[in-house]
C-alpha cells in the first residue's frame, strides 16, 4: 500500500518538463496517476523520481483539428465524455471510455496515461488503432509523429522514449457518412477488457465500402486486424461473413489465456465482439 | 524528504509536512485526522476512500497527497453544513443505504458527482455510476433507492459539492 | 399505543456513520503509538531455513522486529475453539509466527514494529528470508490421498476429522429405490471480504498489568478469553473494545494471530501499537469460506417421493484449524441434510483436510449454503430424472405444516415451519406458469430461458449452551442484557452481542422503548466494550435477535416488574390493581393515580421511599439460553437468460420470500436478505478464490477476486410470511444468513434448467461466462 521513497516535481510548463525528462534519471511521468500509482503501491513500479505534469495547460483539452480532434495527453476520460465534439462524431470513442474504470478513474485518470502504460487489455488503445490516429511525441531531442499502430509494441510497451513525453492524439475524422462502434466482454472484477472491437465503417445502400477495425485485450497489445476488416468490405455484413472476419480478427494471434477467460474462450469471444461492434456501427451509419 | 503541502479541505487551508510517496487519504486520516475518509482496497476498486476534488469523485488511495495541492477537497466530515445533512446523508438515512457504514462515506460522496452530472438518473445509470464503490452490506438496492430519494430533494433545492 | 415492534424507523446507527463520524479500529489514534507489519509467506509449503533481519533492525524508526523464535516461550499457540467430539480430530499447533516451515501463502513468518506505517513497510523489505520450498497441496481430496505432501508431522494424511452424520438406513434406501441421481459438486473458495479490513490496536499497561485491545470483532467476550489464554494474561486484565465494525460476515469471528502479535508487541515495548491489514494481505490472512468437493447422491420413489441422501465430503480447512473450522462443515452443514423435506434416510461423512492454504472458518450462512445447496440441486436433478416439475416434487416432500416441532433424520428438531405458504407466495409473484410458457417460446427461437425455486430453511439463533457443550463448541451460546434506567428516566442497555451492520441499535431499542412506553430516543444501546458489557457470545449464525434480543426484552421486563412494585407502593395501591397504560401505571378505574415511568426511574435510583424488601436502583440482567434453535424458511425463484453465444448470464427476476418469524423493524429485515442475497448471487455468478498448483493464490486482490458490483446485481423483489417461532417469547428467528444460503442454489438452478435442452445437467459455479460457454461447448459436442 505505501510505495518506496521517491522524489516529486511539478512541471511548471512543457519546456520545464522536457528539460527535466532529459535528465535520464529514471523519471516517471503522472498526470492523473490511475495507471502509475496502483503499481507504485505494491511496489513494482520504484521510480526515483515522478514528473507531473497534470498542471501543463497546453496537454489537456479537446480540440477540432483538420476537420478530426486533437486530444492533448493529459485530457481526463471525464472530459472526453462531456465533449460534444467527441460525443457527435466518435461513437466509438465514447463507447470505450464510459466503460473505462469506474467514475472515479474517468474523472482523474487520462487518455495519455493509459495510452503509455499500454496495458494490453485497456480499451483506448484498441479505439486509437481503428480511427487511425497519430501520437505526437516531444523531447530535448526533438518531436516526432508516431501511428497509433506503431506506438504499441507489446505488454506496457510504447515507442515512447524515456527522455520523451506524449503531447498529444490526433484522429482524423472518420469517413463522410461512416460510423464507429466499441464493444467489449469486461472480466467482472478488473473491468478490463476480456475482448474487446473498436470499428469505424462506411457504407453505400447498405453494403459496407470501408471499414477498420481494431482488437484488444486478446494478446500482449492491441492490434490492427486490416485482412479481416478487408473481407467485409463489399459485403452487407452478413451473419456469414461477419462470422468469417471474426474468425480472420485473430488469424495467428497469440491469445493469451487466464484464470478469467482460457484462450480458446479469449478467441471466441473476439469472434462475437467483433461481430457486435461492426452490427451496431452500422446500425448507427 | 517531507516537504510542506497546503491543501484545501471542507474550506479550511491546511498545511501539512508529507513524503510525496504519502496518499491524499494516508495524510487525510493519519495527520489530519479525518477518518470519516476510509481505506478498504489497494488496488482502486473498493471507492471506500473517495473523496471530491474540485467537486468530482476521487479516489484519495490513487492520489498523491503532493497532487491534491491547489485543488478544493470536500470529505465526508464537510458535507453536512450547520448540523443540517446534506440531501444524499438525509437520503441514505432515511432509505436504509447503508449497514456497517463503511463504505458509506465514500459512496455519498460518488452519489452526489453523479447527480451533479445527472440529476434525474435512471437505476441502471445509478447501478453503472457507482461500480467504483463496493458495498458488501447492502446488496446496493437500498442505495439505489437513496439516489432516486435525493436526485428528488435535491431538484428542489441548489446543488451543493463543496462546503 | 402503536408500538415500536413492527415499525420501519430510521436507524439510531447511522447519524455517525452518514456524517463520517463513525470509529472504526484504524480510527483510533493513541499518544505515542507506533506501527506493526507482518511478513507474511510467499510459499504455500516451505521449510524456513534462516531469517536475517539485520538490515530491517538497523533502520531508522524501527523499533522491534519479531520472528516465530521471540514467541514460542511468550505465546500459547493460536487455539482452535471448536472441539468437535466423535471424529478424532487432530489440531496441530498453529504458532503465531510460523517456526522451521510455512504452510500456506500469507502465513506469518516476522512482525516489524516501526514508529510510521511507511517504515514499517520499508523494513519489511529488509528481512531477509531463506525457503526451502515443499510441494503444496490446495485441493482437500487430494490432500488426503497417500502420497499427498504432509503439512503437520503429527498429523499423518492431513486428516482433521472423519465425522458421520446418520439418521434412518440410507444404504438401505439405495438399495431398493426406484431412482437415483448423484451430482458432484465443488464449493467454491470464497474471500469473506468485509468491507473494513482487518485491525488492532493494542495499548498495555505495565502498572496496572492491565491490556486494552481495539479489535474488529465480531464477539469482543470470545476474543478476550481466547486472547487472554494465547497472552497467558489473566481474564480480567483483558479488555476488548470492538467499535464500530465495518461488515464481518464470519471473517471477524476468530481469533487471529495476528491481534495477539499486536498485544505481545505493546507488552514488550511499553507502547501502543497498530496493525491494519491491506486488501491483498486480507485475501491471505483472513480466513476464507466454504471449499468443499462433495460426492452427492438422492434416491427416491418413481412418483416423487425422496427416500434418502447420502454424501461423502472433504472439506478444506487450510493450513491451520481456525477458531470454528472444525464446526462448520459438519454441525452446521451435516445436521441440515433433510433441509426443508421429510427425508427419512441420511448419512454422509465429511472428512476434514488440512491443505497449503488460508484457514477456512465461517462465512455468511457456514455450512448451511454447502448444504442447501448440495440438497437443492439434487431435488432439481431428481426432478428432471423424473420429468417431472422441480416445484411439485418439493411440494411432495416439504415437511407439512400440521406436523411441527418436526424431529428431521439427524436428529434436530424445527420449531416451526409453513414451506407451502413462502412457495405459494413466490410463485404467485413471478406467475410460474406464465414464465414456463414464455421459457418454451424463447426457445423455439434459440434463446435460453430458465427458472430456478430453492425451498431452504437453515438452522440458525444459535443455540442452546446444553448443545454447544455436546457438540465440542467451546463456549455457551445464551446471550446477555444489561438494562440500566438513569435518574432522569433515559436508560442504557448493554449487550453481550456485537452488532456490526445489522442494526441492534435500533431494534434492540424499539425492544426497550416499547416495554418502557418511550420514544426509541430514551434508549441507547452500547456494546463492544468487555468492561462494560455482560458476558456475551457475538454476532453469528443468526442469533442476535433470537437469543440477545431476548434478553433484551427479559432484563426491560425485570426493569419494569421492579418499577411496578415501586408504583404500586407510592401510589398505595396493591400491586395486583395496577394496569400499564400509555407508559404509565394506573390504579385500575382511577386514571388520575398514575406513575409514568421517568418519575419511577426517579424515585427508584433516588431510593427516598422505597418499599420495605426492594432495592434501590432500577437496572436489571438477564442471560437468555433458548431451548432450541430457530430456523427461519422460505422459497427463492430466479429467473434467467442464458446468452449462449458468450456464456454471460442475466437474471432476470430475482424473487425472495422469507419467514424469520416476527419482524421487529421491517426495513432492516430487507436490508439484510438484500445483502445476503446478493453475496449468494456473487457465489453463484463470479467469486471464487483460485489456487494455482503451487498454492499461489491468483485471486489475491479485488482486480481478480469479483466482489458483486452494483451494476452487475439485479433488483430484487421480497416478500414475507410470518411463522412465530416458538423458542423465544418475541417469536423472532434469524435473517442475517437466509438470503446467501438460498441465492447460490436459486441461480443455479435457474441456469441449468435454462441449459436443460442442451443436456447440460450440472454446472459448477461460480457460473462465470468462461465456464457456462466451456460448459455448451461441451454439450454440443455430445459430451455433457
Amino acid at each position: 500500500m505505501i510505495p518506496v521513497q521517491f522524489d516529486y516535481v511539478r512541471a511548471t510548463s512543457l519546456n520545464d518538463a522536457l528539460k527535466t525528462l532529459a535528465g535520464g534519471d529514471g523519471t516517471k511521468v503522472i498526470a492523473g496517476g490511475h495507471s502509475l500509482i496502483p503499481l507504485l503501491r505494491f511496489r513494482l513500479a520504484q521510480p526515483a523520481k515522478l514528473l507531473d505534469i497534470a498542471g501543463i495547460k497546453e496537454l489537456s483539452g479537446i480540440s477540432e483539428y483538420k476537420r478530426g480532434l486533437r486530444i492533448g495527453a493529459a485530457t481526463t476520460y471525464r472530459d472526453i465524455l462531456d465533449s460534444a465534439l467527441v460525443r457527435d462524431r466518435y461513437q466509438v470513442m465514447m463507447d470505450a471510455t464510459s466503460g473505462i474504470g469506474d467514475v472515479q478513474v474517468r474523472n482523474r485518470g487520462t487518455i495519455g496515461g493509459g495510452v503509455a502504460h499500454a496495458d494490453p487489455a485497456a480499451d483506448m488503445p484498441g479505439v486509437l488503432l481503428a480511427l487511425g490516429a497519430s501520437f505526437n511525441l516531444r523531447s530535448k531531442r526533438g518531436k516526432r509523429v508516431v501511428a497509433a499502430r506503431d506506438f504499441f509494441q507489446g505488454t506496457f510497451a510504447t515507442a515512447l522514449a524515456e527522455d520523451e513525453l506524449l503531447i498529444d492524439m490526433v484522429v482524423p475524422p472518420l469517413p463522410r457518412g461512416g460510423a464507429s462502434a466499441y464493444v467489449s466482454i469486461e472480466q467482472a472484477a478488473s473491468g478490463y477488457a476480456l475482448a474487446g472491437a473498436a470499428v469505424v465503417v462506411k457504407c453505400s445502400r447498405k453494403t459496407v465500402t470501408e471499414c477498420s477495425l481494431a482488437l484488444t485485450g486478446l494478446s500482449d497489445r492491441a492490434f490492427l486486424a486490416e485482412a479481416a476488416a478487408k473481407l467485409l468490405v463489399g459485403t452487407k455484413a452478413d451473419p456469414d461473413t461477419l462470422q468469417r472476419v471474426g474468425a480472420a480478427a485473430v488469424e495467428g494471434i497469440e491469445i493469451t489465456g487466464d484464470i478469467h477467460a482460457p484462450a480458446e474462450y479469449r478467441r471466441h469471444l473476439a469472434a462475437v465482439v467483433v461481430g457486435r461492434a461492426i452490427r451496431a456501427a452500422i446500425d448507427r451509419v | 524528504m517531507k516537504r510542506s503541502v497546503s491543501l484545501s479541505i471542507n474550506g479550511r487551508a491546511h498545511s501539512v509536512d508529507v513524503e510525496p510517496r504519502a496518499l491524499l487519504v494516508q495524510v487525510l486520516r493519519d495527520d489530519l485526522y479525518l477518518t470519516g475518509t476510509h481505506i478498504g482496497c489497494d488496488t482502486s476498486q473498493c471507492g471506500a476512500c473517495t473523496v471530491l476534488l474540485d467537486g468530482r469523485a476521487t479516489k484519495s488511495c490513487t492520489t498523491l497527497a503532493v497532487q491534491a495541492e491547489g485543488h478544493e477537497i470536500t470529505t465526508i466530515e464537510g458535507l453536512a453544513q450547520g448540523g443540517e445533512l446534506h440531501p444524499m446523508q438525509n437520503a441514505f438515512w432515511e432509505k436504509h443505504g447503508l449497514q456497517c457504514g463503511f463504505c458509506t462515506p465514500g459512496m455519498i460522496l460518488s452519489c452526489i458527482d453523479l447527480l451533479e452530472s445527472n440529476p434525474d438518473p435512471s437505476e441502471a445509470e445509478i447501478r453503472h455510476a457507482i461500480e467504483g464503490n463496493l458495498c458488501r452490506c447492502t446488496g446496493y438496492q437500498n442505495i439505489v433507492s437513496a439516489v432516486q430519494a435525493a436526485a428528488v430533494a435535491m431538484r428542489g433545492a441548489p446543488v451543493r459539492t463543496t462546503a | 399505543m402503536s408500538t415500536l415492534f413492527g415499525s420501519s424507523i430510521k436507524r439510531r446507527e447511522d447519524p455517525r456513520l452518514i456524517t463520517g463520524k463513525g470509529t472504526f479500529v484504524d480510527d483510533v489514534s493513541l499518544a505515542g503509538m507506533v506501527y506493526a507489519g507482518i511478513l507474511r509467506s510467499p510459499y504455500a509449503h516451505a521449510k524456513i531455513k534462516k531469517i536475517d533481519a539485520t538490515a530491517a533492525r538497523g533502520l531508522s524508526g524501527v523499533l522491534a522486529v519479531y520472528t516465530g523464535a521471540d514467541l514460542t516461550d511468550a505465546l500459547i499457540p493460536v487455539p482452535c475453539a471448536w472441539n468437535l467430539p466423535n471424529a478424532d480430530l487432530k489440531l496441530p499447533p498453529h504458532p503465531h509466527l510460523a517456526v522451521e516451515k510455512v504452510r500456506y501463502v500469507g502465513d506469518g513468518v516476522a512482525m516489524v514494529i516501526a514508529e510510521s506505517r511507511a517504515i514499517v513497510r520499508d523494513a519489511l523489505d529488509l528481512i531477509d528470508v531463506d525457503y526451502e520450498p515443499l510441494k503444496a497441496v490446495v485441493n482437500p481430496e487430494a490432500a488426503l490421498k497417500p502420497g499427498a505432501p504432509v503439512l503437520h508431522a503429527d498429523v499423518a494424511g492431513n486428516q482433521a476429522f472423519k465425522w458421520v452424520v446418520a439418521g434412518g438406513d440410507a444404504d438401505g434406501a439405495f438399495a431398493k429405490a426406484e431412482v437415483k441421481v448423484a451430482l458432484t459438486i465443488k464449493q467454491n473458495r470464497l474471500l469473506p471480504t468485509a468491507m473494513e479490513p482487518r485491525a488492532a490496536v493494542a495499548s498495555y499497561n505495565a502498572g496496572t498489568g492491565q491490556l486494552t485491545l481495539w479489535a474488529t470483532s465480531q464477539n469482543p467476550h470470545i476474543h478476550r478469553f481466547l486472547c487472554s489464554v494465547m497472552l497467558k494474561l489473566p481474564e480480567h486484565r483483558v479488555r476488548i473494545i470492538s467499535p464500530d465494525v465495518g461488515g464481518g460476515f464470519g471473517s471477524k469471528i476468530p481469533a487471529y494471530a495476528d491481534e495477539a502479535l499486536v498485544a505481545f508487541a505493546s507488552m514488550k515495548l511499553g507502547r501502543p501499537v497498530k496493525w491494519t491489514e491491506d486488501r491483498s494481505e486480507n485475501y491471505k490472512a483472513t480466513i476464507h469460506g466454504r471449499d468443499h468437493v462433495q460426492y452427492v447422491e438422492l434416491c427416491g420413489t418413481k412418483a416423487g417421493q425422496i427416500t434418502g441422501i447420502r454424501t461423502t465430503v472433504y472439506a478444506g480447512l487450510g493450513a491451520y484449524a481456525s477458531t470454528a473450522g472444525p464446526g462448520v462443515p459438519t454441525i452446521l452443514h451435516g445436521l441440515m441434510y433433510s433441509g426443508a423435506y421429510t427425508i427419512p434416510n441420511i448419512h454422509g461423512t465429511i472428512y476434514g483436510a488440512y491443505t497449503t492454504t488460508t484457514p477456512v472458518d465461517a462465512y455468511r450462512g457456514a455450512g448451511r449454503p454447502e448444504a442447501t445447496y448440495l440438497i437443492e440441486r439434487l431435488v432439481d436433478t431428481f426432478a428432471r430424472e423424473l420429468g417431472a416439475d422441480p416445484v411439485e416434487v418439493r411440494r411432495k416432500n416439504f415437511i407439512p405444516q400440521d406436523k411441527f416441532p418436526y424431529t428431521v433424520a439427524t436428529g434436530i428438531t424445527y420449531d416451526s415451519g409453513n414451506y407451502e405458504g413462502t412457495l405459494d407466495k413466490a410463485l404467485g409473484m413471478l406467475d410460474y406458469k406464465g414464465f414456463r410458457a414464455e421459457q418454451a417460446k424463447a426457445l423455439k427461437q434459440g434463446r435460453f430461458l430458465g427458472v430456478g425455486v430453492c425451498t431452504y430453511t437453515e438452522i440458525c439463533g444459535l443455540g442452546p449452551s446444553q448443545v454447544a457443550g455436546a457438540i465440542g463448541f467451546g463456549g455457551g451460546l445464551y446471550d446477555s442484557a444489561i438494562v440500566r434506567v438513569y435518574p432522569t428516566g433515559m436508560v442504557r442497555v448493554y449487550i453481550g452481542t456485537k452488532p456490526h451492520g445489522q442494526g441492534e441499535e435500533t431494534t434492540f431499542a424499539q425492544i426497550v422503548a416499547d416495554e418502557f412506553g418511550y420514544p426509541v430516543e430514551s434508549v441507547e444501546i452500547v456494546s463492544g466494550d468487555t468492561d462494560n458489557t455482560p458476558q456475551g457470545w457475538g454476532t453469528y449464525g443468526s442469533r442476535t435477535t433470537a437469543v440477545g434480543g431476548t434478553a433484551v426484552k427479559i432484563a426491560a421486563q425485570r426493569v419494569k416488574e421492579k418499577a411496578k412494585k415501586l408504583a404500586a407502593h407510592l401510589l398505595e395501591a396493591n400491586e395486583r390493581d395496577l394496569e400499564w397504560k400509555d407508559g404509565k401505571f394506573m390504579v385500575r378505574g382511577s386514571p388520575d393515580k398514575a406513575k409514568g415511568f421517568a418519575e419511577l426511574a426517579l424515585m427508584a435510583n433516588v431510593a427516598w421511599n422505597m418499599p420495605a424488601g426492594l432495592e434501590p436502583g432500577l437496572e436489571a440482567t438477564a442471560f437468555f439460553d433458548p431451548s432450541n434453535f430457530v430456523y427461519p424458511f422460505g422459497a427463492h425463484l430466479c429467473t434467467v437468460e442464458v446468452d449462449a453465444e458468450t456464456g454471460q448470464v442475466k437474471i432476470l427476476r430475482y424473487i425472495a420470500v422469507d419467514d424469520c418469524g416476527n419482524v421487529i423493524n421491517p426495513m432492516i429485515v430487507d436490508g439484510q436478505v438484500h445483502g445476503g442475497v446478493i453475496q449468494g448471487i456473487g457465489e453463484a455468478l463470479q467469486e471464487i478464490a483460485i489456487y494455482d498448483d503451487d498454492g499461489q493464490l491468483l485471486t489475491g486482490t479485488m482486480m481478480d477476486y469479483a466482489v458483486p458490483k452494483a451494476s452487475q446485481m439485479p433488483h430484487l423483489e421480497l416478500a414475507r410470511t410470518v411463522t412465530p417461532s416458538p423458542v423465544n417469547p418475541m417469536g423472532v428467528k434469524g435473517v442475517g444468513e437466509t438470503g446467501t444460503i438460498a441465492a447460490a442454489a436459486t441461480v443455479v438452478n435457474a441456469v441449468c434448467d435454462a441449459l436443460a435442452p442442451l443436456g447440460i445437467r450440472h454446472i459448477d459455479k461460480p457460473l462465470t461466462p468462461a465456464t457456462v460457454w466451456a460448459a455448451i461447448q461441451r454439450a454440443k459436442g455430445g459430451a455433457a
